[in-house]
């Protein structure tokens, strides 16, 4: 062995110490918290909610198909106004849509294929997109020659932006990312105002806490946890772990205490940020693909969830039991969203269809 | 068995070609060998050509699909050669397949993503004749994976030998990759264009491979197998039979109906449709298939499905080339019975293909001739269940039109994982390799949650429970509006009113009274809160946090600005409109306004929260009992009532 080997052995045999400690550590942390939270869990969700009635019927059909685009639609996203709704696609194009009449009204043309998200600014007056270009764009909704020459980039990540959403503001957006971190930018000018790093896998989605102040957002990720953020400081003030493989969806609970999840894991999950653990787990043995959206009806009491096996689960989040599926989308769904006032649930699918359904 | 012992070869082989190369991505590479070997065996002048250098390649690429053609007579040709090629030889052959690769992926390293691509090529010819040696090796060893028993254990007697045969061919091809990725970087002869051009489009961005094996569509891939094993359980699976027609047998089928009931029986699904959609989904994923359908899907009758075998399973993450789909298109010409004809769609598809490889068309049809010749050598039963088998792969990896493609995967996972061509893999790969960084990462989190006052599980419960009995009648999902639902009734009544009316509906103006944050959500109920507090002499609060909200919605640019006005308007000592706040949120907001790096905008956050607090506790409880409120809520309730009671609870 030559001299210069001896350190360098040692330093491994150091750095496995250190690694072996730090599983360790770790480990024991969360044999501690597990015992610390099982002191609180004196009961099930569920048993609470017996008292409820059991949910025997949700009047629910399929009452509108979008059709247009020519590629696996990835995102949709509701206008404040109730009735529009933007969807981009694998085939690089954003749609504005009067969901109400199956009208389209724009269509813009993105410089990139795989538009994986898009959002509505809360004016109703610009959209917000990007993807594969790692760029968040944002487009005025005007005409559609206007739109594509007054488009501005906001933002750019080093990897895929997968998520959007306007944080109460048509200033600011915030966005998630396959670089793993989340970004929150000044529109006018590109800043970064804030970035938050903390996952240690790409960033699959965001979701705004509907509180007073808008100063937390959720997001999900790769690394299986989903993370409650203060924007102010950049910080992770609350962390979830439980699921098996990526946290596709991410969702606040209307009451913005609780917050539910979709994973590759084909579960969902309920967190309770109060009692700070999962407080339910929506799963079943004949479920076996992965869940990409999830979205809350008004009460908070039905959670809808888009699967990889082309349906959409209805599931009663108190009770922990699924209401009913529905059936539609001929592939994927890739995203699922309740309308700003509750009245419908948009789904967007690989088969290329938007569907509207109250 | 000797499956087995290629498979460890693989492995080994891609171990030492790339290192980045995961587990997964050795079928691929493994296969793609595998067609050169057999493409050479076969017909002894095809292989000198391939090994003839420059104009050689392209043969080596168009040559992948043969594979099944590596029949027993063949065989011994075959591995003869490939051992030879493998070696001294290797020089020629490996660079053919190799260059391939190194051309599709526009780089000289042998990165995984690149060298796959061109390995899938070839892989379609291994798939062909893989899938022989699999599904023989499979009945022969009955006990290691029932599924294939279940197909070919009726034919198994005859195939054995054949399967042996194949089965070797197999492990001379393994070792193949390894050089052709060895020698990739090395001198490649010329590329002929085609191959490039054949490097699967569509496959492009694909997972390479399932490098994880938590992927998704791996993970679902397990499940779905564990559960297709279930069905072919002995006595407690689906009944496999062969069934007598009119002239002929159908072997090892089961019916649609039957499969659904095991699915109703087995499974915690909810009706037939739900076990028909599962069975439709364990269809298109190509673990089953109707025996003469290009369209995979289950119906609930007497029509006769049979299982995939494991070695056509999608977990094996084939990904094949056009070239082997150009071969097995070819070849199904060449069996002129009419259940082998050709549908239209792949009578198109063929013609395509066979003006893209024109140059090489002559490679594709001897491998297809070859392969056919082997093919009417087997067993009829056997023949059939084969036959039927490799269809359905290429119903899965080229689908007819108006299937779904279920291959496909998604680009965020795909780039995740370091297969997409479109880039690299991202920080999570990066940060995987700092396993030190993550895991003080996770300490620090639990230590965090460790430090968190929560409540009893009992008490969140509660709450979410009162949350719903507060809001359940304005969920249109599960009460219905007192106004019709615009999406169930095609009219726009209920919005128009909203809009228009200058009444506030009753159980808007309840909605006020569930939270603060409802009323100042509601912008009359905003408006009522307003006037209450200026009556009140407290109005500057409310202004104070409106203010304070207004300027962190505003521009970077604008920021400044506003936040100087906001100070000198309630928090400085001589402000005109001076807000209760305790010392020391003041004390915040000043060294904030006046921070060096310059005030941002949550500067006013503590003070703000402050005063919203104040407003919660001590304003808005005094509202919501104020004759104000009532005598609003009874008004709107007295105009509500002139309407007869529209809005009843449906359940």
């Amino acid at each position: 062995m030559s001299e210069a080997a001896v350190p360098a052995s040692n330093a491994n045999a150091n750095a496995t110490e250190k690694m072996a400690s730090l599983v360790r550590e770790a480990e024991n942390l969360k044999t501690k918290l597990e015992e610390e939270r099982q002191k609180l869990n004196d009961v099930n969700l569920s048993n609470i909610a017996e008292r409820l009635e059991q949910i025997a019927y949700v009047n629910i059909k399929p009452r509108k198909v979008l059709k247009g685009h020519q590629a696996k639609v990835l995102c949709t996203d509701w206008s404040p106004d109730k009735r529009h709704i933007i969807s981009s696609s694998q085939d690089g194009r954003l749609i504005i849509w009067d969901a109400f009449t199956t009208n389209k009204e724009h269509a813009v043309t993105m410089p990139t294929t795989w538009i994986m998200a898009c959002a509505y600014a809360p004016s109703g007056n610009f959209v917000a997109c990007g993807g594969l270009d790692n760029k968040v764009t944002v487009y005025p909704i005007t005409s559609d020659e206007e739109m594509a020459a007054k488009k501005r980039t906001v933002g750019t990540h080093t990897s895929y932006m997968s998520c959007c959403i306007y944080p109460n503001s048509d200033q600011q957006i915030l966005t998630g990312s396959g670089d793993s971190t989340c970004a929150l930018w000044d529109v006018e000018s590109g800043q970064l105002l804030q970035s938050f790093h903390g996952h240690s896998g790409d960033v699959m989605a965001i979701d705004l806490a509907p509180n007073e102040t808008g100063n937390t957002f959720v997001s999900g990720s790769c690394d299986r946890m989903a993370f409650i953020w203060d924007m102010r400081s950049g910080h992770v003030v609350q962390s979830f772990e439980g699921h098996q493989s990526d946290v596709n969806s991410v969702k606040f609970h209307p009451c913005g205490d609780a917050i539910a999840t979709g994973s590759d894991d084909s579960s969902c999950r309920l967190y309770d940020m109060r009692a700070d653990r999962e407080v339910a787990v929506f799963a079943k043995e004949s479920i076996i693909f992965g869940v990409n959206s999830v979205d809350f009806s008004v009460s908070g009491r039905l959670l809808f969830a888009g699967y990889n096996d082309y349906t959409v689960n209805l599931w009663d989040t108190l009770k922990s039991e699924r209401v009913c599926l529905l059936y539609g989308h001929e592939n994927k769904v890739s995203c699922v969203q309740v309308s700003p006032d509750g009245t419908a649930l948009s789904t967007g699918s690989w088969d290329y269809t938007i569907r509207v359904w109250a | 068995m000797v499956t087995m012992n290629s498979e460890a070869d693989k492995t080994q082989a891609t171990n030492a070609s790339s290192t980045a190369a995961p587990p997964k991505t050795d079928c691929t590479s493994s296969n793609s060998s595998d067609p050169l070997a057999v493409a050479i065996p076969e017909p002894q002048s095809a292989t000198a050509v391939v090994g003839g250098g420059g104009g050689g390649v392209a043969p080596g690429t168009a040559t992948p699909s043969p594979t099944p053609l590596s029949n027993g007579s063949n065989n011994d040709t075959g591995s003869s050669v490939s051992p030879a090629a493998t070696g001294a030889g290797a020089g020629t052959v490996a660079t053919a397949a190799s260059a391939p690769a190194a051309a599709a992926a526009g780089t000289t390293s042998a990165s995984p993503p690149a060298s796959n691509p061109t390995t899938d090529s070839t892989s379609t010819a291994s798939v062909v004749g893989a899938k022989t040696a699999a599904a023989t090796t499979t009945s022969s060893s009955s006990a290691t994976s029932s599924s294939t028993a279940a197909a070919g254990s009726k034919q198994s007697g005859s195939s054995g030998g054949l399967l042996t045969v194949s089965g070797n061919h197999h492990h001379h091809h393994h070792a193949h990759p390894q050089q052709s990725a060895a020698g990739q970087s090395a001198a490649q002869p010329p590329q002929p264009p085609t191959a490039t051009a054949l490097a699967v489009p569509s496959a492009s961005h694909h997972q390479r491979g399932g490098k994880n094996e938590d992927a998704p569509n791996i993970l679902v891939y397990k499940k779905m197998e564990a559960i297709i094993e279930k069905m072919q359980a002995e006595s407690t699976g689906v009944a496999v039979r062969t069934v007598k027609a009119f002239m002929s047998k159908v072997p090892s089928v089961f019916t649609g109906a039957d499969l659904v009931a095991w699915i109703l029986k087995n499974f915690d699904v909810e009706d037939v449709t739900e076990a028909l959609h599962f069975a439709h989904l364990l269809s298109s994923h190509g673990y089953i298939f109707p025996i003469d359908d290009h369209a995979l899907t289950v119906k609930n009758d007497g029509t006769f499905y049979r299982f995939q075998t494991p070695y056509f399973w999608p977990s094996n993450c084939w990904e094949p080339e056009n070239t082997d789909y150009a071969v097995y298109l070819c070849k199904r010409t060449m069996q002129n019975k009419t259940r082998l004809e050709l549908a239209d769609y792949e009578a198109e598809n063929l013609a395509k293909l066979q003006k893209m490889f024109s140059r090489k068309w002559e490679f594709i049809f001897m491998q297809a001739e070859s392969q056919s010749k082997v093919a009417k050598k087997r067993d009829k039963l056997e023949r059939k269940v084969l036959d039927s088998q490799e269809r359905a792969f290429w119903d899965v990896h080229r689908p007819m039109p108006g299937c779904v493609n279920t291959t496909e995967i998604d680009i965020k996972k795909a780039y995740r994982r370091g297969g997409s061509s479109h880039g690299t893999g991202s920080a999570g790969a990066s940060l995987a390799k700092n396993p030190v960084e993550q895991l003080t990462r996770i300490i620090a989190l639990r230590k965090q949650k460790l430090e968190r006052r929560t409540i009893k599980v009992s008490k969140a419960a509660e709450a979410l429970v009162a949350y719903y009995d507060q809001y359940n009648e304005f969920d249109y999902f599960i009460t219905s509006p007192e106004l019709p639902n615009p999406w169930q009734t095609d009219s726009t009544e209920m919005w128009d009113t909203e809009k228009n009316s200058k009444e506030v509906p009753v159980r808007r103006v309840k909605r006020w009274a569930f939270s603060l944050r409802e009323l100042l959500n509601d912008a009359i109920g905003r408006e009522q809160f307003t006037k209450f507090l200026e009556k009140e002499y407290s109005g500057e609060n409310l202004k104070f946090w409106e203010s304070v909200q207004e300027m962190k919605a505003l521009p970077q640019s604008e920021i400044k600005e506003a936040i100087q006005k906001i100070w000198q308007e309630f928090l400085a000592p001589e402000a005109p409109c001076p807000v209760n706040v305790d010392s020391k949120s003041v004390e915040l907001a000043r060294e904030a306004v006046n921070s060096p790096s310059g005030p941002n905008r949550w500067c006013f956050d503590v003070a703000a929260s402050h005063v919203y607090h104040l407003m919660k506790s001590d304003s808005y409880s005094r509202y919501l009992r104020s004759d104000m409120y009532k005598d609003y809520l009874n008004c709107s309730r007295k105009k509500i009532k002139s309407i007869p009671n529209l809005f009843g609870v449906k359940r």
